[in-house]
């Protein structure tokens, strides 16, 4: 069969039920296979759509997403997206076709040097060499994208070998030897984690989006429920533990609860797992949580003591030490009295700064009294995906995730434009659940031409977008540290989101008063189809609490 | 220093003292990789995003025809050094990195000098090649070149020596290096 037909099998082999692409004049062979293979294939309207499709797709189920572009131009634009699913851990397989071998290297007609381009941000990338590569490279893709820390994995197909004729025969194991990822998890050091904990008198769990990617959300839910253990995540980390619930002390960092950081600032014991101590999490380095010794679990060791000292450090898969830590951990019989003191400090910040705004009083709604309203229309158990900026942290903020793989946004790279093709991916991924995008004004129109793809193909997702009419992070900040001078930051008045909605074959609705909010979200999801809800919100609303720029967490404001 | 968000103004030698303690100890490292297309790129890359120099760098085949040896050496302070080999290590194409300690290890390297020999110097610098175990290689009326190996001080002294007479040329191979005893690098 052709070596396109293989790659064909070697999908299906994968379980693959649905790739997100383009075709163009480099992967025509590909695209001639697809026409009757069998594998449901979305033509998207840009490749960064499909891209972050795929992204979407493979967050909300945990698979690996695929996604597909022709040589030059279609690969140059998932450069984002691969950048993306590199930055937040996304198993994502790209397949790029390239000019033939014998253009390779001469500036032909759509050539660009993927490979090259994209190695820094790629957990790994294959060239295709030889016709008979094709189906080991597309099994060695699968497997290191889903495996060890999850990413992005770019495989580059010259279309001229995608033509030959070649043997078929179904790979077997793959064989990279330089690749084992560490998942066990050395017992003595999780001995010693245990023993830590029940030590600590002012201990908490930090969990990011690793917890979330190891499928470890019940076992993290049961080590912090068996000692009333306080919880904090991540904006990654978000649903990884069941939110509202008396030990969930709600997001951390930046944008994060004043209890969440107050705790994480005052903690004697900090345990993270699978998070990564980001900038935006720790705030000024040299003042984050400085009474603390950390326990650190994560499954890539080079996170270990990057940007914080790690005093036990756990290298493996969440999945595999969260049950043993649990083991060790009730053997030692804590006292779970030790914790009383803690609790009351906490419940104390709780009482003191609970997460707030002051509503309007006329019909005008504010933005996060729009999340609240989705979050009671939705009973709270939609897939919500955002795309980055105020909007983001609201919904972050105000969505109670009670359930891994809910939310969807990104985080590490911040890619404006995320929002909508990765709500219409979790839809395809999840037929059966509710699918929202909250997104800005200012983002949603980097990649509005997926709402297209969604009406061609009946994938039903809502759109709320928050409009301000704003840039409204960017204008935040020019207001806060640079004397209000706002720059380039006023999106004006149009586009008319209702008018474009429609003209995409999605219904169009604008919402502008308060009263009737959690109503008329109802009405929206209840209409068939994609739906683009223009939500006029106040203009000038800042995002609070925070930590200012450079700032210690116990200095946060608002 | 403040956040990029912020409109303090950044002094450059603040930007400069931001940028200090990059340069400790030389390290010498040696990686052992699977021989394909790209994964020199793949490993010299990581050192270049984070604005490291690579001082030397010598690569070739090893004892089993499928990987190759770079062999690199370069200039850091331990942390920074710390986080690029645990970089290195999640590189797909590299099986193997050794930061080889100085008394554990055997390095060597191989130079050749250009130097302008007339007659009268000849003699003298024959003599140095001598005490420094090297090889004229060529000769003629103006010149001769020689090739010294060694250690990086070795070379460095021969160096200093002939320089006096007229070093036209040198080029350099980068350290090579090998583990003493019974055991692998």
């Amino acid at each position: 069969m052709r070596a396109v037909d293989a790659l064909m099998e070697c999908l299906k082999a994968e379980g693959v039920d649905v790739v997100f692409g383009i075709p163009g004049g480099a992967n025509l062979p590909t695209y001639d296979a697809f026409y009757e293979a069998g594998i449901r294939h979305i033509l998207v309207r840009h490749e960064a759509g499909g891209g972050h499709a795929a992204e979407g797709y493979a967050k909300a189920s945990g698979r690996v997403g695929v996604s597909l572009g022709t040589s030059g131009p279609g690969a140059t634009n998932l450069v984002t997206p691969i950048c993306d699913a590199m930055m937040d851990s996304v198993p994502v397989v790209f397949i790029t076709g390239q000019v033939r071998t014998e253009l390779l290297g001469t500036d032909g007609f759509q050539e660009a040097d993927i490979l090259g381009i994209t190695m820094p941000i790629v957990k790994h990338s294959f060239m295709i060499q030889h016709p008979l590569e094709i189906p080991r490279t597309i099994h060695e893709a699968f497997h290191v994208a889903r495996s060890g820390r999850p990413g992005p994995v770019v495989v580059d197909i010259p279309v001229d070998l995608s033509r030959v004729d070649i043997e078929y025969e179904p790979a077997g194991e793959v064989h990279l030897p330089g690749y084992q990822p560490t998942t066990e998890g050395n017992q003595k050091q999780i001995r010693l984690a245990a023993k830590a904990m029940v030590g600590a008198r002012r201990p908490v769990l930090y969990v990011g989006g690793g917890v979330v990617n190891a499928n470890a959300s019940a076992e993290l839910t049961e080590l912090a429920l068996a000692d009333r253990l306080p919880v904090t995540c991540t904006l990654m980390g978000l649903g990884a533990f069941p939110a509202p619930h008396p030990q969930w002390l709600g997001m951390l960092g930046m944008h994060g609860t004043r209890t969440a950081n107050y705790a994480m600032d005052e903690a004697d014991l900090i345990c993270a797992i699978g998070a990564r101590f980001d900038d935006r999490i720790t705030g000024k380095l040299s003042e984050f949580a400085p009474r603390a010794k950390f326990i650190h679990i994560d499954v890539d060791p080079a996170e270990i003591s990057k940007n914080v000292p790690a005093h036990i450090p756990i290298v493996g898969d969440a999945k595999n030490i969260l049950p043993r830590l649990l083991n060790e951990y009730r053997a030692l019989e804590p006292d779970t009295s030790r914790l009383d003191g803690w609790w009351e400090r906490i419940d104390g910040w709780r009482r003191q700064h609970p997460l707030g705004y002051e509503d309007s009083a006329d019909a005008e709604i504010k933005p996060q009294r729009l999340v609240q309203a989705l979050y009671e229309a939705t009973g709270g158990d939609a897939v919500v995906t955002s795309d980055v900026g105020q909007h983001q942290m609201w919904a972050a903020q105000y969505y109670h995730f009670n359930a891994p793989r809910n939310w969807i946004n990104s985080g590490g790279l911040g890619t404006m434009g995320f929002g909508l093709p990765a709500a219409m991916g979790a839809a395809v991924a999840r037929p059966d659940d509710t699918v929202i995008c909250i997104a800005g004004d200012g983002s949603v129109q980097m990649n509005m031409q997926e709402l297209a793809t969604c009406a061609e193909n009946g994938i039903p997702i809502k759109v709320f977008v928050m409009n301000n009419g704003y840039l409204g992070m960017v204008r935040q900040w020019q207001e806060l540290f640079w004397d209000k001078r706002y720059s380039q930051v006023d999106m004006g008045r149009w586009p008319d989101f209702v008018k474009l909605a429609e003209a995409h074959g999605a219904t169009g609705m604008r919402f502008t008063e308060k009263s009737t909010l959690v109503d008329d979200i109802k009405t929206a999801l209840a209409t068939d189809g994609p739906v683009l809800v223009d939500v006029r919100v106040t203009r000038e609303e800042n995002t609070y609490p925070m930590i200012p720029a450079g700032a210690a967490a116990r200095d946060m404001v608002g | 220093m403040g956040e990029p968000g912020t409109k303090e103004v950044i002094s450059l030698e603040e930007l400069e003292a931001a940028g200090m303690g990059r340069t400790g100890r030389k390290h010498l490292l040696s990686i052992l990789v699977e021989n394909k297309p790209g994964v020199l790129s793949r490993v010299t890359g990581l050192f270049a995003r984070r604005g490291f120099n690579i001082d030397t760098l010598a690569v070739g085949p090893t004892d089993d025809p499928s990987l190759s040896r770079i062999t690199l050496t370069l200039d850091g302070a331990l942390h920074p050094i710390d986080q690029v080999t645990k970089q290195l290590h999640k590189l797909i194409n590299v099986l193997k990195i050794r930061d080889l300690e100085p008394d554990e290890t055997l390095a060597r390297e191989l130079a050749l000098f250009k130097i302008s020999a007339d007659g009268a110097q000849r003699a003298e610098i024959t003599q140095l090649v001598e005490i420094f175990r090297g090889k004229i290689v060529d000769v003629n009326r103006r010149a001769m070149v020689v090739e010294i190996t060694g250690t990086q001080d070795k070379i460095e002294a021969f160096e200093r020596l002939v320089r006096p007479f007229g070093l036209v040329e040198m080029a350099r191979t980068g350290e090579i290096a090998i583990s003493r005893g019974r055991g692998e690098t």
